[in-house]
Parts: structure tokens; sequence; C-alpha cells
């Protein structure tokens, strides 16, 4: 008797690598006769190109080449295309102005790249692009999403500096609700912009073999074949089967990752002009410029509600801010992933949300963990709470007089929920939270000088992305299915492909536990394979908590093929019927007697079919599948976090945050803890420490680890997390993903907690020490 | 300008012409192709790229390899047991969960273990406290503070 794999708490097949240096992340590949790239990257936000001077660093030691965007104009590369086409509330196409890999007259971002050097050393080519002269001639910048529309165009294309004004919901039946409403509670927000700061810095090593005249491209990316796909078709010109994309050990991603960036483009072209292997390894300073940034919106909200604190209506109205280019999927992010999810847990019958998304002079914004999810949740969860204070009503109890409780349960935002039981995580946070004893500690916090305050958020995520159809009557221009092979090898060992990718989330282990459990193996006998182009057959990659939901239903689909095809060879093998074989872990079996034979004894007739049905049957025992879900998933769940606030200097320490959740079944607990963990740190970050500042002419001054706080270990408490469980009814393993749901949900936990504490209506994040400060003079 | 450094790294002598402004970090990563040890700020913020240098924890892209000449050098690679069983601080963040990507790895790993020398049953605060200057974006550090709580202990008991 076997026990099962599935919520078993396995130790990392990964770790041992990662634990004695012996992982391979990108910067790590070096190639034989490998040069190295650097860029040279515009220092203003906007800005006339009238003249590249590259002689002096032509001639300077070790440069083997020098490009500039008129070299890639020249060879026809083309600009970076958009993944999502969205239409605006007129039926016009958004606005899509050209990306290219290096400026082509103009540049529009500080950190845009101009020229690149290549050279013998990282340090020769760095030195060398120190010897460029750029004359520049330096136009207004805007960095304010809310003064884009009415400053200078950036592009020519879009004279407004607006991108799309797109609508969802109904307008009149909004304001029919507000007309009535017994109470009304408005708030503005700014959802502030966060830079992704995944440790390893981005990094893309690409060589050609004139041999095969194939590129084969190392990148530390979430999704190759996307990344494949994108780079061949519209931007190069080649044909797919020429490139191969290596993405290996990825150090985090959170979003930041799933993009086709312009130096990928850049090092691959080159690796041809050259015939040698070019790589190019981010600073830190670089990705603070250069990867794609999060979130950016501007909103106002209101929440029409009767007098007994049911919600009636919400009608919100958000500023995007899309930076000076559409990176892979930046349009998607402030529409489909955010305003369809303005609902909530809550049964608001009427919702309409209008999102202007413009271009500024800044580092393009695309998704960051969570990706529009976060915003909704701080637009639905701060309001909530605000309405509540505002109706002397106790804030867990506005919320259960408005969740939804019968399931499916259709949204006027489009989606349709399987299923939920919003009621138990949030009964299940308030009693691990001990929220009946708040206000003792609120008491005895008020006696060492420190206000205490505690704050919720319930909050809700669409993830397992996305019904390819659904998607595609969006806009999107891809598919978002996922791929899995299970390839059986003669002694009954499993090599398992998938088109997922990790970076972190430990599928190497989770998906072996999947097909081991299913099959009645080891989790020896179970290899997993990702993030190579020339050995997946394909895939979409990993971003929206989708991998085990599509990924993991991927797999899921290809092992029932391949025990079909097993009974069939096991039928043949007993004398029996196929309909009379039974699988049951390890075993087929002839239901009801003893005669039996073994996965392995199986696989090894597949391969060895001197005792086969070949009239009937092809060897070999290898299944793929691809699977396109039906829905969505929809996680959900209940946070408490309680801070304490010094009164003399505004710090704010999370003294306890409480986080349960529902991802349906869970298939290893302690990686979800540790995504939880994760998760709910970068939303404490967005809420206390992480602060995008740009100057008025467009300069990032937060442009370091010492400028921009990404959480420390003293940032953050141990948490106190659970989980209960509705499984999800349209994917066979009843998951829904877990790595977003702490950075959508914490947000707006923290800053329930803080303005709690305050006694303020409204504070804007990041509530550093000075802005509580400031808070606390005015209250 | 060139220089010749040597030094010992896990236990081996090497020795290398560099230029003289090569910083420890890439000498270990690129003269030696030891790239168990990171780089992820280039600022001396993250802690990615920390060795023991005479048995001391220094971040290595702090320092040129010059300054380390004649150094006793520890990197990641030559953490665990000659027969390749993992170290007990090792293990203790296997068995804690206490790395997801795996990047800020090596260097949570070579700092926790200068710290657990000193502070054989350290408190969780002492150990959010170490952790001052290295950074992960991963893990919300929950399952670190527990595997350096853990290996610290298990240091002090295989004593």
């Amino acid at each position: 008797m076997t026990t099962s794999l599935i919520g078993a708490r396995v130790a990392r097949k990964e770790d041992y690598r990662f634990l004695t240096g012996a992982g391979q992340y990108t910067d790590d590949v070096a190639l034989p006769h490998q040069t190295y790239a650097a860029f040279v990257r515009s220092p203003h936000a906007h800005a006339s190109l009238k003249k590249i001077s590259i002689d002096k660093a032509k001639k300077a030691p070790g440069v083997v080449a020098v490009y500039t965007g008129a070299d890639l104009a020249a060879a026809k590369v083309g600009g970076l295309p958009c993944g999502w086409l969205i239409t605006d509330v007129k039926g016009q196409p958004m606005k899509e102005p050209p990306y290219p890999s290096l400026a082509q007259g103009k540049v529009r971002h500080v950190g845009e790249r101009v020229a690149v050097v290549i050279a013998e050393s990282a340090a020769q080519a760095k030195d060398a692009a120190e010897l460029i002269d750029v004359d520049y001639q330096v136009l207004p910048a805007v960095v304010d999403p809310k003064k884009a529309q009415s400053s200078k165009p950036i592009h020519e294309s879009a004279p407004d500096n607006t991108c799309y004004v797109w609508a969802i919901g109904d307008k009149s039946q909004v304001d029919a609700a507000f007309a009535k409403a017994a109470h009304v509670t408005k708030l503005d927000f700014v959802n502030n912009r966060l830079v992704p700061n995944a440790i390893e810095p981005r990094s893309a090593n690409a060589t050609y073999s004139r041999a095969d005249e194939g590129y084969t491209l190392y990148v530390a990316s979430q999704n190759p074949h996307v990344e494949r796909l994108l780079m061949t078709a519209f931007v190069l010109g080649l044909p797919e089967s020429k490139v191969r994309v290596v993405a290996p050990d990825v150090g985090g991603g959170f979003g930041s990752k799933i993009y086709l960036y312009p130096e990928d483009v850049v090092v691959t072209w080159a690796s041809r002009q050259l015939g040698r292997p070019v790589k190019w390894t981010a600073e830190r300073s670089e990705s603070f410029v250069s990867d794609a940034h999060g979130r950016d919106h501007v909103t106002t909200a209101e929440l029409a509600l009767d007098k007994d604190g049911k919600f009636l209506a919400l009608r919100v109205r958000t500023t995007a801010n899309m930076g000076a280019y559409l990176s892979t999927f930046a349009s998607c992010i402030p529409t489909i992933l955010y305003a369809t999810l303005l609902a909530g847990q809550y049964t608001t019958p009427a919702i309409y949300c209008e999102v202007t998304a413009v271009f500024t002079n800044t580092t393009p914004v695309d998704a960051y963990r969570g990706a529009g999810r976060p915003e909704a949740t701080y637009v639905v969860e701060r309001l909530v709470e605000t309405a509540a204070r505002e109706m002397k009503i106790e804030p867990s109890e506005i919320r259960r007089r408005n969740f939804i409780t019968q399931f499916p349960y259709q949204t006027p935002v489009a989606l349709c929920y399987d299923t939920g039981n919003y009621g138990a995580t949030l009964d299940a946070a308030m009693k691990m939270a001990d929220v009946a004893h708040f206000p003792d500690r609120r008491e005895q916090s008020l006696r060492k000088g420190k206000f205490r305050g505690l704050g919720y958020a319930c909050y809700i995520e669409a993830c397992g992305i996305a019904p390819s159809n659904v998607a595609g009557s969006l806009g999107a221009r891809a598919g978002l299915f996922e791929a899995g092979e299970i390839r059986v090898h003669p002694t009954g060992t499993v090599t398992v492909f998938t088109g997922s990718h990790a970076h972190g989330q430990g599928h190497e282990t989770t998906f072996a536990q999947v097909v081991a459990d299913r099959l009645g193996l080891s989790m020896e006998q179970v290899e997993i394979v990702h993030g190579d182009t020339s050995k997946v057959l394909f895939g979409m990659g990993t971003y929206g908590s989708r991998s085990i939901a599509v990924g993991g239903t991927a797999i899921v689909k290809a092992l029932d093929k391949v025990v079909a095809k097993g009974k069939k060879i096991a039928a043949h093998l007993l004398e029996a019927s196929e309909g009379d074989i039974e699988y049951d872990r390890g075993t087929f079996k002839v239901a009801g007697t003893d005669k039996k034979k073994t996965f392995g004894e199986v696989a090894f007739a597949a391969y060895v079919p001197h005792n086969y049905p070949l009239d009937k049957l092809e060897p070999g025992l290898n299944e793929n599948a691809f699977y396109d879900p039906t829905n969505f998933t929809f996680p959900a769940g209940s946070y408490v976090c309680e801070v304490e606030v010094d009164r003399e200097t505004g710090a704010t320490q999370i003294v306890a945050f409480t986080a349960v959740d529902d991802f349906g079944k869970i298939i290893n607990p302690m990686i979800v803890e540790g995504q939880v963990h994760g998760g709910l740190t970068q939303g404490i970050g967005q809420a206390l420490t992480e602060h995008t500042v740009y100057d008025d002419s467009g300069q990032l001054l937060s442009g370091s680890f010492a400028d921009y706080s990404i959480p420390r270990a003293s940032d953050v408490p141990l948490f106190k997390i659970d989980t209960r469980e509705t499984p999800c009814t349209h994917n066979p393993l009843g998951v829904k993903g877990c790595g977003e749901a702490g950075a959508i949900g914490a947000p707006a936990a923290v800053m329930n907690a803080i303005t709690d504490a305050l006694g303020v209506k409204d504070l804007t994040m990041p509530a550093t020490a000075q802005t509580v400060w400031r808070a606390m003079q005015k209250a | 300008m060139s220089v010749k450094v040597s030094m010992k790294v896990n236990g081996k002598p090497v020795s290398a012409e560099v230029e003289a402004r090569t910083l420890l970090v890439t000498f270990i990563r690129e003269n030696l192709r030891l790239t168990g040890t990171h780089v992820g700020c280039d600022t001396a913020q993250c802690g990615a790229c920390t060795v023991h240098m005479n048995g001391k924890a220094i971040k290595s892209c702090s320092i040129v390899a010059m300054q380390a000449e004649g150094a006793d050098i520890l990197t990641i690679e030559g953490v665990a047991h000659a027969d390749g069983t993992l170290h007990p601080m090792q293990a203790a963040f296997k068995e804690n969960h206490g790395l997801q990507c795996g990047f800020c790895t090596p260097g949570m790993v070579m700092n926790a273990l200068d710290f657990a020398k000193s502070h054989p049953n350290p408190s969780e605060q002492e150990v959010r406290e170490s952790l001052e200057g290295n950074l992960c974006r991963c893990t919300g550090y929950h399952n670190i503070v527990k595997s350096i709580m853990a290996g610290a202990r298990a240091m002090a008991a295989s004593k």
C-alpha cells in the first residue's frame, strides 16, 4: 500500500544543486569564443538623437563590434510586438507605437538602449561604451500619468499620449444605483509603481552556428517558447526551427522575465553578425531602468451602499501608466486582469470601470506578481473597509453581508466563479488572528507609546490563465493552453516534459509528486524537464499562477493516455480483454483475478515488442497532451494584518500577519506555504517600503537597493498561515494556483491596519515612516 | 595593468594573471569558473556574492582579488562534505524549505555559517538582524530564519 504523494511535504528535488553552488543560471553559461555586450543607455527621459559617435569605441582594446539603431534598421530587425490587442470604447484598436530594440532617432525613457558594444571581456565592453559620444537634444518629459494627456507627444502615432480608453460594465445601471444609495464611500488611490527586482539580474547569451544556420539563446526567461515565437516571427524573421531558446535555472521572475526584451534580440542578432557567442548580463542599475515595472495606477473609486451596508454598485476610474513603450503584455494588465476582478468576493450587482492607459517617459510597465489583481483588490478592499468604518459596521460583518455564497456565480464584470467559501476563510483567519482580543492588545500598545491597528483583506484572483477562446475574444494574440509530454523509458522510469517553467516554484518536485502518485512510482523514478525549446514540445510558460492548474493538468491528460495505452498492452500480455484491465498504483490487473503486470513490465514490452500486438498497436510508450482550460480558477482568501505605529516617529511594524487561503487541492503544502510567505512579503513591500520615485525630468531617483527598499528580514514577521479547501470544479487535480495570492491581498490588509491605527481615512502607499508621521500630524 | 594573484580556494592553491581591478567575485566566477557565488546587485547590498575569507563572511563584490592575496577562501562549492553529503546548515535549508529560486541561497548559507559560529542557539530576532546584508525576493525570509535557527543548533550539536 503506497501512501499518496498528493498533499505530502516532500523536500525539493532541486535543492541539492542550489545549496551546493551547482545551479546553472544564464550568466553561469560560458561558451567557447565568448564575447560580452555592454549597452549604452540614454541618460535622458526624452530626447532626439542628433549624432552617435562610435569611432573611439570601435578602436578601444578588445572591442569586436559596435552597433546602433541604424544597423538594426538596415538589417530590417523589427520592433518588439505587444501580445494583447485592447479595443477602445469607440471600437478602435489601441495605439501601438514602434518599440525598437536600439533607439531610432529618439529616446523615450532613461535607460533606453542607444548602442551596444561587444568586446572580448565584459570590462572591455563597459570601458568602450564609455567612449561613445551621443549628442542628445533634450525634449520635455512627462512622468505623471495624470499629466500625460496634456503633455507633448512621446510617439507620433499617439498625439495625446493615450494608448486606449477602455471600459467594462453597465454605466447606466451603476449610475441609477448610486442615485438611490443610502451611503457612498469615495476614495482616491495611487497604486504605487514597483520595480520587480528578482535577485538574479536579467541575462542573455546567444550563439549562432554557420554549420546548421541555427541559433541558441540562453536567457533568464519565464516562458522560452513564447520568447522564441515573438522573436522569430515578429522581430528577426527567422524560422522557429532554427532557434533554440534555453531558460536554465532562473533566479526569480515575478513577471519581469515573461517579456521579450530588446537585449535578447540584440545579442541574438549580433551572434550571427560575429559568428561568436554574445553574452549580456544586467548590472542592478540596468535592471532598475530596463526590467518592466509593475502597477502605477491612479484611481478614483466609489462604492454605493444601502442603509444596511449591502453593496449596490461600484464605479471606478483608473489611469494606468504604460511607460514609454508597450511591453509584451502591458495592455491587458490594467484591463482584462484588473477590471474583471472588481466584484471581489461580493454580490455587488452593478460595476462600471473605465481605464485610460497613457504613455509617459518612464520604463515600460507590465505584469508584476499579481498583475492587475492586486490593484483591483486594493480598490475593493480599501473601499469596503472604509465604508464599514463610515457606517459603523464591523468590517468583517459588512463583508459577510455581501459575500457570494451561491456558486457558480456570474459577476457583472465577465467572470464566472466556479466555487469558493469566503466565510470559511474569514472565520478561520479571525480565529487564528485572535481578533476577539485585539482591543486588549491595542490597549497594551498604547501604554508603550504605540498606535495599534487591525486591517482585513478578502481577496479573489483569477488564475489558471486561460481559456484560449475567451482570451482571444478579449484581444489575446496567443493561445493560453499548456503542453506536457510523458516519456516512459524501457525500464519504467519516466521523463516528463512540461511547458511550464520553474524559477523558484519547485515544479521539479510538485509535478513529480503528481506523476509519481498517478503512476504509482517513486519520486526518484520521475524526472521533470522544462525550459528548453529543443526538449519540450511547446509551452506558454509560467505566470498568473497558472502552472499547476494548466501545466499540471496537461501532464495529467498525458498520463491518462499513457495508462490507456498501457492497458491495451497489459490486456495482450495477460490475455484478457482491455475492458477488464484496471490500473492501480504501478500495477495493471485483470479485474477480479490475481493476474497482473507491473508498470515496468508493460513499459519494457512496449520497447521490446517481442510479445506485442504489433498489428494493432505502435510500439513505445510516449504521450503528449495539450490542455486548454474551460474557465479560470478562483483562489481566494482572508488576511488579517496587525500593525504598531510609533507615535513619535511614524515607524510602522507588522506585529502579526494571518493569511488563510483557499487554493483548492494542494499538492505540496511546504511549497505552497513558501509561495504565500514570499507573496505576502512582496505585498508588504509595496505597502510599506517600496517607493519608485521619478523626478519631473524623468530621472529614476530610486535606482539602486540603497534607494529602493525591497523588504529585509527585519521588515516582516513570522507569518501565521493556513488553508481551507474548495476544490476547483473544472480541472482533474482540483487545483487553483497559489503563486500570487500574498502579493494580491497583503497591501490592502496592511493599509487597512495602518489607517485603523491612525484613525485616518486614507494614506498613500508606501506607508514609510515619513508618510505615516505626516498623516499623524494632520489627524 | 595585470597582476598575479595567488590564494587558496576551497582548500586548493590557485593563481592567475588578472587585471588589477578584477573583483574577487569575478576572479572566483570567471577565472576559477566557480559559479555558485552570484552577483545580484554590484553595490554590496544583496549579499549573493558572500564567501568566507580567512574564516569570515565577506562580500566578494566589494574587494578586488589582489586584496585576497595569500588568503584562504571558502565558497559554496566547498561547504558540503567530501562525499557530497550536505553540511548541517545546507541540510537545514533543505528541510525547512529555506530556498526557492536558489539565487540568493549560496550567500545566505555562507553568511549563516559564519553567524552560527558565534550563535549556537540564536533567537529569531538575532537571525533577522544577521540577515541585514542579505536580500531574498522569494521566501519572505520566514523559512530562511527557521533554516538558520535549525542549522545553527545542528552545527552546535555536531561539535
